[in-house]
């Protein structure tokens, strides 16, 4: 094979094979010649090129003035209509602003600024005798340093520069607590009341009508300290369905009430709220990515990228007909963990 | 300092100003340099340019928001000029951006124009990665620069992503939502991690501050020296230009710095800010006010991210629910991390280390200035093709609800075929824009051997019809025969005489790219092709596929 080369664009030879190269060739015609423009042969179209340039500038000068008159002419203050006439005003003021100028240069270029192509040659990238220098100046100051002589002085830094930068990475811990086990609990208790979202108004299980969904949280959510954290887990959707078309499953005979079921709003692939429900086929779908679960299944998946049904939030009713959870959910909600087993 | 020669004496004004300069930093020497430095000129040349001048727009209309922009989450009540939301509880983030929008004279167009223009950087970036691929302008010496162009990419990506989560309305929490759900599925620290960004349990109150110092000072900071170093070595290198007459590998042919190329540049500028003043104007972009402030609970169905982060989501919706595991009482969510990392994985991955790649299938390490067009590359653009058709794929599932009800499919039919598109779209479109790239080089040299087709219908003598093919010009006729057409390099033993296993794949490899290749005309074949035709006109010929050398 061929001898490595210099990748000095300067030395034609080939690396791969002996053909010589079809760039050598063929004859090169060289660059075409420069056709005038109709400004560079006729002073009337360069005059009129000139006039259209400033022409274009001027148009720019009228744009700035059209920026102005949407910012100080029109008042916005409670009127959305005005907003949107004002914002295209700006719009359309820098707009003119900007293109006339753009335009006028580049037009200016084009037409009155000479076109001829100019060639240049290409310069090696280094110096092949720069290269030897540098390597040899590299070794020298290796040698006087004398790291590669003293082991002990080259182990030594070495063991130091990989431990400096640990303080580094460790002075970052604060950034947050550990979670602990915190993604294993919600605010739902034995008893807490299941309440509407956003009003907070507690549900008769008496009001709650068969091929309903209804967006739940539990009481005391707004007189919680950690609202939003509190709320990102245990948001809940309620639905009533005929109770024979629910089948639950052994232990989870007594979860819901009268055909009344809660489950975890929170979607068991990355998260988010599965906040759509199908009366008819009894499926919730969760909006982001098309996860499907089947609420006669327990919330079975059945499409979509999640993998873990839903989890249920055992629910009664109390004393005065009030739905109120039997406890907390008996599993983390949301997203999978690796901690979560 | 000074040498020997007579003293300089300026003669005109400008001459004084600039000499008042050079005497006390220097100066002259860079403006010999730059002065009349040559930029070879083509449209393709744009996209990194637009991608530069959207960027030092978002410098510009970012550091306008920044002055009323208060990235606080502390709760808040609204009490701003939007009736629809008067009194609603948000936080002060989302209240300041509703603030710029409604009661900052110019602050909605600013808001709408820092948003349009990130989307045109990431898009402009892209595009102009696109160009370098497919033309071969990242083999030696611009590897290196094409590592820091992707880098750019990801900061790009990363800088949008940041933005986008800022304002804390109902969308962007979301999005955050679910990078906190992906973060969670990182095996072992996943929920370590996502404590210690959240500062504690998802949304927390630290999360926008934080993004905010990252959006506003990290990364624009980093963007910038990845530009600086971008350019430099765009200057070390001097650009590519395509080849043609008076074009070689040894020179650079184009418009000088000042003042054709510099004008044309300069103007260009102005027309960027232009198109985005205008979209700004008119086109409204993330009108967070219709979303609501951010809430754990609500989501609207039918939403989508920014388009450039649409391929990871995509990507996860495609994922059938299989893969989490329960190993030793420890959570493994293969359903999560396959599609949330593998495909950017490998898109990153081939993109980081392609010139190396293609540099040892080809065996090439010349210096390459002049480009090539993508037909005559063909295996090169066919890949290039199969990633834009995979990255499509996903980028189409981000959207698979949308089609759906657009299109009244049902959503799961649509994501099945987005499925099996995900493994047959690269495939096809491989195949597919290589034959494309194969014909038209055909086409190529039959034009350069046999001439232009006229459209000239003549009868022979003997009753026969023949279109009147024409010669090309010279320039033209150049410009389709001088092309490099790199061969199979068969496995090559090293200096012990043993072919490696590494350099048998890389012989393989070398085969799929150039087996098929189609040589450029010869001057012998020229020569012969023209002189048979006389008069300077030449007949159509279809005959000649047996003159193609095939190996
Ligand atoms: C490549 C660069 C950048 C990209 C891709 C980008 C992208 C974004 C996006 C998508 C948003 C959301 C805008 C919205 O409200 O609809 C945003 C917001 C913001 N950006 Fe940038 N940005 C970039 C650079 C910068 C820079 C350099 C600054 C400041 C020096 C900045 C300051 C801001 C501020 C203050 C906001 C919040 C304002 C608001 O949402 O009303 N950005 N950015
Ligand atoms: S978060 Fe529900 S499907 Fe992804």
């Amino acid at each position: 094979m061929a001898k490595r080369n210099s990748g000095n664009p300067n030395t034609p030879e080939r690396v791969t094979g002996d053909a010589p190269s079809q760039l050598e060739r063929h004859q090169d015609p060289g660059l075409p010649p420069h056709r005038p423009r109709l400004a560079d042969k006729d002073p009337k179209a360069a005059n009129r090129a000139e006039k259209q340039v400033s022409i274009l500038f001027i148009v720019s000068i009228i744009g700035t003035l059209v920026f102005f008159i949407g910012y100080f002419g029109v008042d916005i203050s409670n009127d959305v209509e005005a907003l949107r006439l004002q914002n295209m005003l700006l719009g359309l003021g820098t707009a003119f602003a900007m293109l006339g100028i753009g335009t006028g240069i580049v037009h200016w270029a084009k037409t009155l600024m000479p076109d001829h192509e100019v060639v240049e040659s290409r310069k090696p990238i280094t110096k092949e005798a720069d290269r030897a220098d540098a390597e040899r100046i590299v070794g020298d100051i290796l040698d006087e340093s004398g790291i590669k002589r003293r082991p002990l002085i080259r182990n030594t830094l070495l063991g130091a520069m990989v431990l400096a930068p640990l303080p580094a990475i460790a002075i970052f811990r604060d950034l947050g607590p550990l979670p602990g086990d915190k993604l294993s609990h919600t605010m739902w208790d034995e008893g807490v009341r299941l309440t509407l979202d956003p009003s907070g108004t507690p549900i008769r299980a008496a009001d709650v009508t068969i091929g309903s969904a209804v967006h739940v949280i539990p009481e005391g959510l707004k007189e919680a300290e950690h609202k939003l954290e509190e709320k990102a887990k245990a948001v809940v959707l309620l639905m009533r369905l005929n109770p024979e078309d629910l089948d639950p499953s052994e232990g989870r005979e007594d979860w819901g009430y009268e055909g009344i079921v809660a489950y975890s709003k929170i979607c068991t692939h990355v998260g988010c709220p599965v906040a759509l429900y199908e009366q008819q086929t009894h499926h919730l779908l969760c909006p982001c990515h098309q996860s499907t679960f089947d609420l006669t299944q327990e919330c079975k998946v059945i499409f979509g990228p999640a993998v873990r049904p839903l989890p249920q939030l055992p629910i009664t009713v109390n004393s005065e007909g009030y739905l109120v959870a039997q406890s907390d959910f008996h599993e983390p909600v949301g997203p999978s963990y690796w901690e979560r087993g | 300092m000074s040498t020997s020669t007579a003293q300089y004496e300026p003669k005109t004004r400008v001459g004084r100003i600039t000499n008042f300069v050079d005497q006390r930093v220097g100066g002259s020497g860079m403006v010999k340099e730059f002065g009349r430095k040559v930029f070879p000129d083509h449209w393709s040349f744009m996209f990194g340019e637009v991608a530069l001048y959207s960027f030092v727009i978002l410098l510009l209309t970012g550091t306008f928001l920044t002055f009323f922009f208060d990235p606080s989450m502390a709760e808040t009540h609204y009490d701003g000029s939007y009736v629809p939301l008067k009194g609603v509880e948000m936080s002060v983030a989302y209240a300041s951006a509703l603030d710029i929008s409604f009661d900052i004279r110019g602050g909605l167009f600013m808001r709408q124009m820092h948003h349009w223009a990130a989307l045109l950087f990431v898009a402009a970036v892209s595009v102009h990665m696109l160009r370098v691929f497919f033309t071969g302008a990242f083999r030696k010496p611009r590897e290196l620069n094409w590592v820091v162009g992707s880098v750019l990419l990801i900061l790009g990506l990363a800088e949008g992503f940041t933005g986008y989560s800022l304002p804390d309305d109902l969308l962007s929490g979301n999005g955050l939502r679910i990078i906190d759900g992906v973060i969670k599925a990182i095996p072992v620290v996943g929920s370590y991690i996502s404590f210690f960004l959240f500062g504690g349990e998802f949304p927390g109150t630290v999360i926008i501050p934080r993004l905010y110092v990252l959006h506003i000072l990290l990364i624009p900071a980093i963007i910038l020296l990845m530009i600086a170093i971008h350019l430099f070595m765009v200057v070390v290198h001097k650009h590519t230009q395509f080849p043609g007459p008076g074009r070689t590998n040894n020179n650079v042919v184009g418009f000088p710095v000042g003042p054709v190329y510099a004008a044309k540049a300069g103007g260009f500028f102005f027309i960027v800010f232009g198109v985005l003043a205008l979209m700004a104007g008119f086109f409204t972009i993330n009108p967070i006010w219709n979303y609501g402030p951010y809430d754990p609970s609500p989501i609207s169905a039918g939403t989508q991210p920014d388009w450039y982060i649409g391929w990871v989501d995509g990507a996860l919706r495609l994922m059938p629910g299989v893969g989490e595991f329960v190993i030793f009482g420890f959570t493994l969510s293969l359903n999560v991390l396959i599609p949330a990392l593998g495909p950017a994985l490998l898109l990153f991955t081939l993109m980081f280390t392609w010139p190396w790649l293609e540099a040892w299938v080809t065996k090439d390490k010349r210096e390459h200035h002049l480009l090539d067009r993508p037909r005559n590359a063909p295996t090169r653009t066919a890949i290039g093709v199969a990633g834009v058709v995979f990255y499509c794929v996903m980028w189409a599932a981000a959207s698979s609800d949308l089609i759906a009800t657009h299109f009244s499919l049902s959503l799961n039919d649509v994501t099945y075929w987005l499925r099996a598109l995900f493994f047959l779209g690269p495939i096809i479109g491989f195949l597919v824009a290589k034959r494309i790239a194969l014909a038209l080089q055909r086409k190529d040299r039959e034009i350069a051997l046999h001439g232009r087709e006229t459209g000239r219908i003549v009868r022979l003598p003997h009753g026969e019809f023949i279109e009147v093919h024409e010669p090309l010009d010279e320039y033209h006729q150049y410009k389709l025969v001088n092309y490099e057409s790199p061969e199979v390099v068969p496995p090559q033993p090293n200096a012990e005489g043993k072919i490696t296993t590494a350099e048998k794949a890389r012989g393989v490899l070398s085969r799929i790219f150039f087996e098929d290749r189609v040589a450029p005309p010869t001057p012998a074949e020229v020569e012969a092709a023209h002189s048979h035709g006389g008069h300077g006109e030449v007949e159509a010929e279809h005959e000649d596929q047996e003159s193609l050398p095939r190996q």
